[in-house]
């Protein structure tokens, strides 16, 4: 999130789209009804009416697979009607920026394009510039290269009837939303986007994302309160996991991960951002002083500049290798790898064409799982279609603590770290994750002390010392990624004062390249310092003119609650919108938010660009970073009803890898698997629904695997509402209860009726018995073109009634009869812990 | 009596999370049912002895489409007809805490099923139900909660400002409020039978939408028929409350 979840309650607009708040983060709903309550439009894009349409003031229909065509289509709609806020676009953006002429873009197609490949070559994807290397800039906007000219030539096809023929929503509600979104373009005016999966999961999911905020740079809506592109995230702490590096391509706080050709720190190093303008603060500039303190923070002592600061120790990628999830899961079924430590998630039935996944996991010698119960992939090789007598693959299943039964630091989507106490020991042999993680690395380290092996030093030489007598102190492991002074430092560079070894460095800006300091993630520095703990603080001041609560816990980076908040003032560093200041310059000074760099306003005298995290200091229109093109461009989902893109040639993301394997099969228009489907998820369950699915109330509460359908398509199939039905994919068959609904209705796309259907992937085969499976048995293993997440959210299926429908025990007449023994027997019932009355008297 | 407390239930706020579902039988120990998915995310299909409170979701048919969702409880009304009735058929099967107001099945007693069956048929909120053994149950307010200063399971779960408690006065005055409020965006909008009633709902549309009982069918029938023997005295039988 650009924004904190606070804010969200002061916009004048909140565009929901690709999420559905209300279910999928039914607290954070709160602040959008609290918006609303002040008069503020609640806009629901969804291709089904959800719980979070029936809050919203404006709800229309999208097609799924269709959200960059309607974003591309507000796009133009903005610059027709010049609903821009134009003073920020000028002066903010890359707007002005002159694109080389060599630059092109032709029938879906950008320059540089290798068809063999499945990629381009960004050689052209460039900016014209000057002597300097300065980028060259029209502020008129008038040159036909300039890259606010060539948005409006690229979305010139986005026409109302085009955009229309491809999302299936009717021209007026494309009007509705874009005229009342547009509305906030205006300085006084702030508009919002949610979004979640509904972006990310789709062959273009980065470049809806690229393409929802390119929009809000359009309207000025990026740095102010009430504004912004918000991430909704999918796990409390997923935002946490990301800053400290789950996925392949980075290290901690987001340094780009090593391969094999950067053989040394000074190559890795020779990649920083740099820029010649030097309005430009190009923070980036200081990644040297990041990757050094990592090294020491990862070996310690061992780390010392004759041995490149233990550089040679990281583990490296192969030169354009692709580690993500899919290419992993390919590879194992390709039996490429022989062990998998798998933790905290459940891919049996959280992964992509389960079926595939299921069969991958057979081809392992073994798998350590480690969670809270025992799941679908602990227990693969007994599951459905498996021989147990077949499977060589032996599993450990290793009991993991939950969440509050032990202590550490979450972070929420606002990036905000917030420190949780424990509030039970977990049971039996149950352990933190972090402690498991711990007992195998001394483990491992002992055995590579005793044995050696190819390559001891990474593990030998390793610094870690978060355990006291074999119990690992959590407080340690915070104050190492906040980072400390690892030398005596008589005169610090920064601030001209002395600091101690040993003792934590303040913040990031303190970080250097050169050893003398470590730190375990850059982006947390500052959150746990001499002063103490800053993510356990819980003080709901807020600052005067924002709803944001800087004492509140401590968010990334530097307790700065709202990003590119130098963008929510003037060249002089006056707030666009005063009732809703973020910062202001006060003459001297920045107050208000933590501001985005401490240097003045690019008006003033040594003044700078307001985004310091681009090379060129300003938001980009033109963004030569992806893999798949400069500007968002419609392509189709990989499985379609439709034959043709109407926009171009290209029917699907040409950048996009395609997996060729047995258990890859993709169909697109083909009538034996004629209907959309999507997948979602409910307030009611959580992820795979390990654990919602051993929970009697919630189950209670959403006991089985549905699709919902419309009346339409029910008619057309016969179907009845509670009918069980078969749905079918290339990948895969499985059963559901049709759920008929009004909230769903056919779509008129090119010229014909597309039907969509729903269904959620929380069920697994083994709880409940009768619950049914993930809807993934039946979803496409592609993923998005830079990301590589799963295109989930749209493949086709097929639906028809079950030829011979398992009879179910109808709920007995008497169920409400039946005697819940304990609550009977007690008429008092007295919860086992009772809260402290005091607590609650407060509300 | 004093004015005793009141829910306001503002379902313009309410997204049928059903944290105050599941919050109710948690604290509440109700035992879940068996359930299947059968066409609506309406789960359990309706209250029950195990089930106190129960969020309805209601789809109206026609070209727009309106999701309401109603978040069904005893409504605890200020002179009971239940009571009433129990008065004649079982007494001390059905009690009102002096205090506060609640209306309590007291689950000491069993009720014969012809007596149940006339208790049930005089709430007007369809609301009574009862165990195979004859024991009768329903939302208690949360009385055990309440006495020691805390809120209701189910409005303490609310994440959204849907489920609101307090004393009566100062929650009328915030349902009357809200209902100004929302009579700017939504002219149907009403407060449900607020002065016979001590869960009050803000609905926005004709209340049959949200719920068949959503409103008593002839609420001034009632209060009159009620008003006749409306004589509430203290009441000592509250001792089983703990």
């Amino acid at each position: 999130m650009t924004n904190s979840w606070t804010d969200i309650g002061v916009s004048d607009c909140i565009l929901i789209m690709g999420s559905n708040t209300a279910e999928n983060h039914p607290v954070a709903m709160k602040w959008v009804l609290r918006a609303q309550e002040k008069g503020g439009k609640i806009i629901s894009v969804d291709p089904r009416f959800t719980r979070t349409s029936a809050k919203a003031d404006i709800y229309v229909p999208m097609r799924s697979g269709g959200d960059i065509a309607f974003l591309g289509g507000m796009i133009k709609y903005l610059l027709d009607k010049d609903l821009i806020f134009k003073d920020y676009v000028v002066n903010y953006t890359n707007a002005p920026f002159i694109v080389s002429e060599k630059y092109g873009f032709k029938d879906g197609l950008f320059s540089g394009y290798n068809p063999e490949k499945r990629a381009y070559d960004k050689a052209t994807w460039v900016f014209e510039r000057d002597e300097k290397g300065i980028p060259k800039k029209d502020m008129t906007l008038q040159h036909p290269g300039c890259v606010y000219q060539l948005l409006k030539k690229h979305y010139a096809r986005y026409d109302l009837d085009t955009v229309s023929s491809i999302t299936g929503t009717p021209r007026a509600d494309l009007m509705k939303v874009y005229e009342t979104f547009g509305a906030t373009g205006k300085p006084d005016r702030a508009g919002t986007m949610l979004y979640a999966m509904g972006w990310t999961q789709h062959t273009t999911g980065t470049q809806i994302i690229r393409a929802g905020s390119m929009i809000q740079l359009l309207l000025g809506n990026i740095g102010m309160a009430g504004g912004g592109v918000n991430a909704l995230r999918g796990e409390s702490n997923v935002q946490g996991i990301t800053d400290h590096a789950l996925l392949f391509h980075i290290l901690p706080g987001y340094l780009p991960n090593v391969n094999a050709a950067l053989e040394n720190l000074e190559k890795y190093n020779a990649t920083t951002p740099k820029t010649s303008d030097s309005m430009s603060v190009n923070w980036w500039g200081n990644r040297p002083k990041y990757i050094a303190s990592l090294l020491k923070s990862f070996y310690g002592e061992n780390a010392a500049k004759e041995n490149d600061l233990g550089f040679g120790w990281l583990p490296k990628l192969d030169v354009g290798q692709n580690a993500s999830w899919l290419f992993m899961f390919d590879e194992m079924f390709n039996g490429k790898f022989s062990g998998f430590l798998c933790m905290g998630m459940n891919p049996a039935c959280s992964s992509p064409n389960s079926n595939k996944t299921r069969q991958a996991l057979a081809k392992l010698d073994w798998m350590v799982d480690i969670d809270l119960f025992e799941n679908e992939t602990s227990s693969f090789w007994k599951g459905p279609g498996m021989d147990p007598k077949k499977v060589k693959t032996e599993v450990f299943l290793l009991p993991a603590a939950s969440s509050v039964e032990k202590e550490g630091s979450v972070s929420d989507s606002a990036r905000t770290g917030q420190w949780r106490n424990k509030a039970s020991d977990p049971p039996g042999d149950s352990q933190a994750d972090g402690q498991i993680v711990h007992d195998l690395y001394m483990k491992i380290k002992d055995l590579y002390a005793k044995e050696g092996g190819a390559f001891p030093d990474p593990i030998l030489k390793l610094k870690w010392d978060y355990a006291k007598d074999g119990k690992v102190d959590w407080h340690a492991v915070a104050k190492e990624i906040n980072g400390c002074f690892t030398e005596d430092i008589a005169e610090h560079p920064v601030d001209k004062k002395a600091y101690k070894k040993g003792t934590q460095v303040p913040n990031f800006v303190f970080l250097l390249a050169d050893g003398r300091t470590s730190c375990g993630n850059w982006l947390y520095s500052g959150s746990y310092t001499e002063a103490g703990n800053m993510m356990a603080r819980r003080d709901k001041t807020p600052i005067p003119t924002a709803n944001i609560f800087p004492r509140w816990g401590w968010a990334w980076p530097l307790n700065r609650r709202i990003i590119y908040n130098r963008a929510s003032v003037d060249l002089n560093g006056k707030p666009w919108d005063p009732k809703r200041a973020v910062i202001q310059w006060d003459g001297s000074k920045w107050v208000g938010d933590v501001p985005d760099n401490a240097v003045p306003p690019m008006g003033l005298p040594n003044g700078r660009y307001p985004f310091i995290m681009k090379p060129d200091g300003v938001a980009s229109f033109f963004g030569p970073g992806l893999a798949d093109g400069p500007f968002p461009e419609h392509y189709e989902p990989l499985e379609c009803p439709i034959e043709k893109n109407p926009l171009s040639s290209q029917r699907i993301n040409p950048a996009t890898p395609i997996f060729k394997g047995e258990l890859d099969k993709f169909t697109t228009c083909d009538p034996k698997f004629p209907f959309i489907a999507t997948t979602y998820r409910l307030t009611e369950h959580w992820q795979t629904g390990l654990m919602t699915r051993y929970q009697p109330w919630l189950v209670e509460a959403e006991p089985q695997m549905f699709v919902e359908l419309s009346m339409e398509l029910a008619k057309l199939r016969g179907i009845k509402n509670g009918d069980r039905v078969t749905l079918s994919s290339p990948r895969g068959k499985m059963w559901a209860k049709a759920m008929v609904t009004n909230r769903i209705k056919p779509f008129h796309v090119a010229g014909q009726t597309v039907h969509l259907v729903g269904m959620t992937w929380h069920y697994g085969w083994m709880v409940p018995k009768d619950g049914g499976d993930s809807a993934n048995i039946l979803t496409p293993s592609i993923g998005d073109a830079n990301t590589l997440i799963p295109e989930y959210k749209v493949f086709q299926v097929n639906v028809t009634k079950e030829e011979k429908p398992k009879v179910e025990k109808k709920p007995e007449p008497k169920a409400e009869a039946k005697p819940a023994p304990k609550a009977e027997a007690k008429p008092e019932p007295k919860p086992e812990v009772k809260p402290a009355p005091k607590a609650e008297t407060k509300k | 009596m004093a004015e005793g407390k009141s829910f306001f239930v503002d379902t313009t706020k309410c997204t049928a999370c059903r944290g105050c579902q599941v919050a109710c039988k948690q604290w509440n120990q109700r035992a879940a049912e068996k359930t299947y998915s059968q066409g609506s995310h309406q789960n359990p299909p309706d209250l029950s002895f195990n089930t106190w409170k129960l969020v309805r979701f209601s789809e109206v048919p026609g070209e727009k489409v309106n999701y309401y969702f109603f978040p069904d409880q005893c409504r605890h009304c200020v002179s009971p007809p239940c009571k009433e009735v129990a008065e004649g058929k079982a007494k001390g099967a059905i009690l009102q805490d002096e205090k506060t107001g609640a209306v309590i099945f007291n689950p000491k007693m069993k009720i014969k099923p012809e007596d149940f069956k006339e208790i049930r048929e005089s709430c007007p909120y369809n609301i009574p139900r009862i165990s195979g053994a004859g024991i009768m149950a329903k939302c208690t307010m949360c009385s055990d909660r309440i006495k020691e200063g805390m809120l209701p399971a189910c409005v303490k779960a609310c994440p959204t400002g849907t489920m609101n408690f307090g004393e009566r006065k100062a929650i009328l005055e915030m349902a009357n409020k809200r209902l100004a409020e929302a009579k700017g965006v939504y002219k149907n909008a009403i407060l449900t039978d607020p002065n016979d009633i001590r869960a009050i709902y803000l609905l926005v549309d004709d209340p049959k939408k949200y719920h068949k009982f959503a409103v008593a069918e002839n609420t001034i029938g009632i209060t009159r028929k009620v008003a006749l023997k409306r004589i509430l005295k203290p009441l000592k039988e509250f001792q089983w409350l703990g």
